[in-house]
């Protein structure tokens, strides 16, 4: 069981919405992962300022919480904005904040982020704020109002993994009692269950699955990666050692040595 | 599906009674054709003054169903493979079957082997059989996925004409009427392929915005569609006749028409520019929206109620599907037993 804000959730697995073949396939994903929250894009399937009203609705209609983003904000103002544009939309004060400081990178702005984290939680949302594995950065998040953290392993849809393991081992020693979710980067179940085994506490994929060439399957494969990697951390991971170390004694066997 | 009875049909094997069409889009046109040539006497109304005025007048225009199948169910390569012929035939001289070009920039290129997993039907190329395809595009990419297959035909130039082999096989056109509220009585069956249109009536219909933009340039020739891969702005150009090329087209969960975004604008222009710069001089002669109206599964249905045809949801592959759907269509009026592929019970 996972706390994030006053909502406890058993499935540790976030999904994205975008970037699927079809609504259907995005259907079929949420469930085969058994998710019990997807995050939406505010931005990116909106034009002209008007919501994309039918596509929303086959969101609602997937029957998890929502968590709108507002992916493609590049300034804190424009995030901030997005945020209460989603809070009318979905009717939630669920925000995960995305501010883009690199049109190449999608890196996040950390500055920008830290800015519209304090008007927005100042203002009744609980933030998911997308970030870096920076941990003063965390600090001044969680100062902020943030009461969840949500690192990178490596930049949005980039597929390549956990790419500094140490960071976000330091990361989840600093932050003990944060629920962290590893939001970007994340490639393939092995990624993912890496992280869980890290000790963090959920997984946000999106374009892991929606590009994947069975995006429901992937989803299935995934969840089951992550609860694996859950377990493996609450059962405590055996670390590695320098030598050999036999399962069964030796004694009274003919050694080769 | 089964229809019980020959419609229009009684029991003497009378002749079929006029046929009312609602939508001179792609649909609307190829679904008239099809019952034209089995005889049947049709009428076309379309709300707008000319034919195409919806989504199909910004189409690419690319028959490309392997391609297609990166993203496609199956259903769309199989059905669409077919759809070149049937242009071909239909409008003589006017589909150019060169292939597809898909390309991608050099940091990108693991996108190219994503879509050659995706797909079948596709050869590689080295940089030398890139240079002979399109001398243009010599040295900008070292391996390119090859789709020689595929066609394409300018779909404003393929509408004009369909319209005018239409009118000379007796098909007669009503614009600027969106009911056929005049003259209803005198069909016995209706055929709405009205599009977005039914955006408001059809509760599992949704709108997908496409922007695109046309660029005249005499820098840069190319004998067929190329597709530039780019993880987030995946992009084609379709060359035209005089120097013009298509550019498309975005993909946006939106039922709103207005005038392209500018963010839009810039990413196609970029990825435009990316694949040759001559594109970067380019004049911009046109940009256009258009709202595709899809189905939650992205496949086109056929809806039957009483003795109206639904024939809706082709999302981005009207050209590609509404030869198969029109096929359905007429073979359901005139066929007792037709099995429909695309017919829907609900």
């Amino acid at each position: 069981m996972l706390q994030v804000y006053d909502t406890e959730i058993t499935s540790r697995l976030l999904l994205g919405t975008a970037g699927y073949p079809s609504p259907a396939v995005l259907s079929d994903a949420v469930r085969a992962s058994q998710t019990q929250i997807v995050t939406v894009s505010l931005r990116r399937e909106t034009a002209g300022g008007k919501a994309g009203g039918a596509f929303f609705e086959l969101i609602r209609e997937l029957g998890t919480k929502i968590l709108p983003n507002t992916a493609g904000c590049h300034t804190a103002k424009e995030a901030v904005l997005t945020a209460k544009m989603a809070r009318e939309v979905f009717r939630t004060n669920w925000i995960k904040l995305e501010v883009i400081g690199n049109h190449d990178t999608l890196q996040p702005d950390v500055f920008a982020l830290v800015e519209a984290a304090r008007i927005l939680s100042n203002e009744g949302f609980e933030v998911f704020p997308y970030t870096t594995d920076d941990l003063v950065v965390a600090e001044r998040l969680l100062e902020a109002g943030c009461r969840v953290l949500m690192p990178w392993c490596a930049p949005i849809g980039s597929a390549m993994g956990p790419q500094n393991l140490s960071a976000l081992r330091s990361m989840r020693a600093h932050f003990p009692d944060v629920p962290l979710i590893v939001d970007a980067g994340i490639g393939r179940p092995s990624h993912a269950a890496t992280v869980m085994e890290l000790g963090f506490d959920a997984v946000l994929l999106n374009t892991a699955v929606a590009g994947a060439g069975d995006p429901a399957l992937m989803a299935s494969g995934f969840a089951r990666a992550i609860e694996a990697g859950r377990q493996a951390f609450e059962a405590g991971v055996l670390e590695p050692r320098d030598m050999a170390v036999p399962s069964t004694p030796v004694i009274g066997k003919a050694v080769f040595s | 599906m089964v229809l019980q009875r020959r419609p229009g049909n009684g029991s003497n094997g009378c002749q079929m009674r006029p046929v009312l069409i609602k939508g001179a889009g792609v649909v609307g046109l190829v679904t008239a054709y099809e019952l034209a040539r089995r005889g049947i006497e049709v009428d076309v109304v379309e709300q707008a003054q000319h034919i195409g005025a919806g989504a199909s007048w910004f189409a690419g225009g690319m028959l490309a169903p392997w391609c297609e199948r990166e993203s496609a169910d199956e259903k769309v390569e199989r059905v669409g493979a077919a759809a070149i012929e049937w242009w071909k035939a239909a409008l003589p001289g006017k589909v150019a079957q060169e292939g597809t070009l898909v390309v991608a920039a050099a940091r990108d290129t693991r996108e190219l082997d994503r879509f050659a997993t995706r797909t079948t039907g596709h050869r590689w190329l080295d940089a030398e059989e890139i240079a002979e395809l399109e001398p243009d595009l010599a040295g900008r990419f070292a391996r390119a996925l090859y789709f020689p297959r595929e066609a394409h035909l300018d779909p404003r130039e393929a509408l004009s004409s369909l319209g005018d082999t239409l009118m000379a096989m007796g098909v007669r056109f009503h614009f600027g009427q969106a009911t056929d509220a005049t003259v209803s009585h005198r069909f016995d069956w209706r055929i709405d392929c009205s599009g977005r249109a039914r955006l408001p009536d059809d509760a599992a219909l949704r709108g997908v915005r496409g922007e695109m933009l046309y660029l005249r340039t005499g820098d840069i020739q190319l004998s067929r569609p190329v597709r530039f891969l780019h993880p987030r702005h995946p992009l084609y150009v379709v060359p035209r006749r005089q120097g013009l090329f298509m550019v498309g087209a975005t993909m946006i969960e939106s039922e709103t028409c207005g005038p392209i975004a500018a963010r839009s604008l810039m990413e196609l222009l970029n990825a435009a520019y990316a694949l040759h710069p001559a594109f970067g001089e380019a004049e911009i002669t046109e940009t256009g929206t258009g709202v595709r109206p899809a189905y939650p599964d992205n496949l086109p249905r056929i809806t039957r109620s009483g003795s109206t045809f639904c024939v809706n949801g082709l999302y981005r592959h009207g050209f590609l599907l509404s030869p198969a759907l029109a096929h359905d269509v007429a073979e359901c009026l005139l066929s007792p037993n037709h099995q429909s592929e695309f017919h829907d019970e609900a």
